[in-house]
């Protein structure tokens, strides 16, 4: 065995592989929640096989002095609990990586042994070889032992004392062990100087707190991987918040009663993936039609059909813009870091309520299941009002007269007006009507409602190039701004800017501006054929020069964009 | 002008074909909303699509006219959100027990506290004459040209297996009998279904209302109705097929009295305005 030692300085990234049910979780959230309190920057990513038990899966922590927002392929340090580890990770293990396992268990030239198992059964069994771990590679990164003990002894204080009193033991000895490496390895992030008032989160429950925060009150949804985190999300807080969270037979259940709910008055959250979503089609057509509101949650995966159900894509923009037969307004929403999950999850009831139409919130595996440190929501004081009126007698839903199309939502049961909403074509009072004049009349009712939600549109965000002081435009949406920002800080160039779409659709006015200033112009989507590109040119005539597409299951790394950027651009030159 | 709040003074433009049984449906449930006293506006009418599911547009109160199929999960966030209102929800077979099938099943499921009323004249009328998921074995029609083949759906059986606390069937010409099982069934605490039987006048041939009335009977004095087992047995009887109440039980809970939201607070979840200061807090456990 070869004798090597290692040292790293700056940002560190570390990697736990298991089979699944092995408790790389434990691992991953003591550690994280350590480093956390140490005012450490962290951002955890996982990526897991669609399997309960066995198979491979890892989980990416990566610390840092500060907030960062991007995973990335180099592994800095490898736990690896399972043989499978060093084959199912071998394109990303350099000679550089320091491998810490089992040697019973791991066979890796360079494999620094770390007797997990065997300490953990002198402690009182080998449950706690998790435990072990966690002590050893907080050791390795020099956070405070103190800490490290009084926390897991507050994790383990519901256990019952021989149960917590041996962690802490097993978190000792662990620690003990990752000492003992000093004279090998090096580990300096550097001083930690996070904001302890930061918040860390994953992205289900950045929306769903933004969710909350748009007075949801309703959840329903059918199980369905990766949108189904939100749902546990919302159900483990449903008493907190007075929640009704119901699992449903199917989606086509769940649209039509999350639509039934908003109609009495509820504001209701479905969640789901894109298979699912496919199912709520005629549901957002009725959405449309009787200009009831509905906000869907679309957790993407890589399709068609099934698709990789445990695996990363944004592929479901042509599916969410287009959704739903007949002409309607649908506004399509997509966060791309954990503050936007939060600040659209809110909109996207406002927005629902305020257009009495469907609001689509796109994210995917890899937005859902990472979490990192960010500042903490700004909670209003105030509570979101409800836009509905008390109808009168002779109260008409679909009182035509209004510049926008939109006519004030009452509430049936409130007051003497009746409330009348039918997915045929109606008259303004609700009911059916053939009438071609009552027709045209409602078709541009509707439609003006499309060219309303585009005045108030949130605009893209410009990120470098101020000043419009840029020569190649990046575009992109949802969870593709992290990586695309840490590329960028990686390139240092400043003739690139980029332009990220929260409101992805209808596009907002204004984007010509963006496109005009720019001598190329690249979208990078983590799909196989660049939709918001299609989009873009559909929408304003300007050609997208080319597509950095990602279609493999993973979202882009911070190396591999920063390398796929620079061989798409033209060389840098003067502004 | 008509002395019941839930008809209309003038006389609404009907789609159904003159002679159809929806007609008689229509008089006793007007007939049966005005019996039980309800207030017009705390009633809710909501239907899917089908001539059964324009039921809504002739009643004078609120409703909610859906998608083929999908009245019931509607229906039952419906009364989830606003529990002080009344939920009637009315289809035909095909809308109820085809396209809406697997919702039905699970509606009976929830025991949401809904009556649900069901035109079923063994035919689809509204699509021109196709078989209906209730059409007997044999009835040829334009698609079904060598004849059906697939066998009916009992859903007085399916229900009673399902364990819905109230289970009924009458004969549309019958205003009076139908009227007073919509009373029943909407004074029901939880799923009430009323399976009512209608001729098509337009597209069943076979199933005329002289059929009908050859092919049934009313339940006796001395049946019982509150034993599950016997109910079963009396629900697998057909030509002829029992008329009345064939089973009836208080002993479960709604799906409103279920829910956590209304265990401890009884106040309508639309009602309610939740203080920032919990999501606040629920965020700073996230330092």
């Amino acid at each position: 065995m070869k004798e090597t030692s290692y040292a790293f300085s700056g940002d560190l990234s570390i990697v736990l592989s298991g089979e699944a049910g092995q408790g790389i979780q434990t691992i991953e959230s003591m550690l994280t929640s350590f480093a956390k309190k140490s005012s450490y920057g962290v951002f955890a990513t996982k990526e897991y096989m669609s399997r309960v038990r066995g198979g491979c899966n890892s989980t990416e922590i990566l610390l840092s002095r500060n907030r960062v927002g991007s995973r990335v392929d180099r592994i800095d340090v490898l736990v690896a609990l399972t043989p499978g580890a060093i084959p199912h990770l071998r394109r990303r293990i350099t000679d550089r990586t320091l491998v810490l396992g089992e040697k019973e268990t791991v066979v890796f030239d360079g494999l620094v042994d770390m007797p997990f198992s065997s300490i953990a059964r002198d402690v009182g069994g080998s449950i706690f070889s998790n435990t072990v771990a966690v002590g050893a590679i907080c050791a390795l990164v020099k956070l405070d032992s103190d800490l490290c003990e009084a926390s897991t002894r507050a994790i383990f204080a519901s256990k019952g004392d021989e149960i917590r009193d041996k962690n802490v033991l097993a978190l000792d000895k662990g620690y003990e062990l990752g000492l003992s490496l000093a004279s090998k390895v090096s580990i300096d992030i550097g001083r930690p100087e996070a904001d302890p008032e930061d918040i860390m989160l994953t992205g289900a429950e950045a929306v769903s707190f933004g969710a909350l925060a748009g007075g949801c009150n309703y959840v329903c949804a059918y199980p369905m991987s990766p949108g189904t985190t939100v749902l546990t999300t919302m159900a483990e807080h449903s008493k907190k918040f007075d929640l009704l969270v119901e699992q449903v037979e199917d989606e086509i259940g769940v649209a039509n009663m999350a639509i039934g709910a908003w109609y009495a008055g509820a504001r209701a959250l479905v969640t789901t993936s894109g298979g699912g979503f496919a199912l709520m089609s005629e549901a957002m057509s009725l959405s449309g039609m009787i200009e009831t509101p509905f906000v869907a949650h679309i957790a993407q995966r890589p399709g068609p059909a099934t698709g990789l159900p445990t695996r990363t894509e944004q592929g479901d923009l042509d599916l969410a813009i287009h959704s739903g037969h007949g002409d309607f307004l649908k506004i399509v929403l997509a966060p791309g870091d954990l503050s936007e999950g939060y600040e659209l999850g809110k909109a996207a009831f406002d927005l629902a309520d305020r257009f009495q139409s469907p609001v689509l919130l796109l994210t995917d595996q890899y937005y859902v299941d990472s979490y990192y440190t960010t500042a903490a929501f700004n909670v209003d004081p105030k509570p979101l009002a409800p836009r509905v009126v008390t109808g009168g007698p002779g109260y008409r839903r679909y009182a035509l007269g209004s510049p926008d199309g939109i006519s004030p939502r009452a509430l049936p049961g409130i007051s003497e007006g009746l409330v009348c909403v039918d997915s045929d074509e109606h008259d303004e009072g609700g009911h059916i009507t053939e009438d071609p004049e009552v027709r045209k009349a409602m078709v541009e009712k509707r439609l003006a409602k499309i060219d309303a939600a585009k005045r108030a549109a949130i605009p893209p965000r410009l990120y470098g190039g101020e000043g419009g002081g840029y020569s190649h435009l990046l575009l992109g949406w949802g969870s593709v701004k992290g990586p695309v920002l840490a590329a960028l800080a990686v390139l240092g160039r400043k003739d690139i800017a980029f332009l990220h779409f929260p409101w992805v659709y209808p596009l907002p006015a204004g984007v010509s501006a963006y496109l005009e200033r720019a001598r190329s112009i690249f979208a990078i989507e983590g799909n196989a054929t660049g939709q918001l590109a299609a989009l873009v040119e559909a929408e304003t005539g300007h050609r997208i020069d080319g597509r950095i597409l990602k279609y493999d299951g993973f979202q882009f790394s911070t190396e591999e964009l920063a390398e796929r950027i620079k061989a798409a651009l033209p060389k840098g030159g003067a502004v | 002008m008509s002395d019941n709040a839930f008809d209309f003074n003038e006389k609404p433009d009907i789609a159904w074909c003159p002679g159809c049984g929806d007609f008689s449906i229509r008089n006793s449930l007007l007939g049966a909303l005005k019996d039980l006293g309800l207030s017009q506006e705390k009633l809710v009418m909501v239907s899917g699509i089908g001539q059964a599911a324009k039921m809504p547009q002739y009643v004078n109160s609120s409703f909610f006219n859906g998608l083929h199929g999908r009245a019931l999960p509607a229906a039952t966030a419906i009364k989830a959100v606003a529990p002080d209102l009344a939920v009637v929800v009315e289809g035909g077979d095909g809308d109820i027990y085809g396209e809406g099938g697997n919702h039905f099943l699970h509606a009976c499921r929830r025991n949401p506290d809904i009556a649900l009323f069901v035109h079923d004249n063994m035919v689809y009328g509204l699509t021109k004459g196709q078989a209906a998921p209730t059409t007997r074995r044999g009835m040829k029609t334009p698609v079904q040209v060598f004849g059906v083949v697939a066998d009916p759906i009992n859903p007085m059986a399916l229900a009673i297996a399902m364990n819905v606390g109230f289970v009924a069937r009458s004969l549309s010409s019958d205003i009076v009998g139908t009227k007073e099982l919509m009373k029943r069934a909407i004074a029901h605490k939880g799923l009430a279904i009323v399976d009512i039987f209608q001729p098509c006048v337009s597209f069943n041939k076979l199933n005329t209302l002289q059929w009908f009335k050859g092919n049934t009977y009313p339940l006796g004095p001395d049946y019982d109705a509150r034993n599950r087992a016997a109910a079963f047995a009396k629900a697998l009887e057909e030509t002829p097929f029992p008329l009345g109440v064939l089973y009836e039980s208080d002993e479960r809970e709604s799906f409103e009295e279920s829910i956590s939201v209304y265990r401890e607070d009884k106040v309508p979840l639309r009602e309610r305005i939740r203080d920032p200061r919990a999501l606040a807090a629920a965020i700073a456990e996230k330092r």
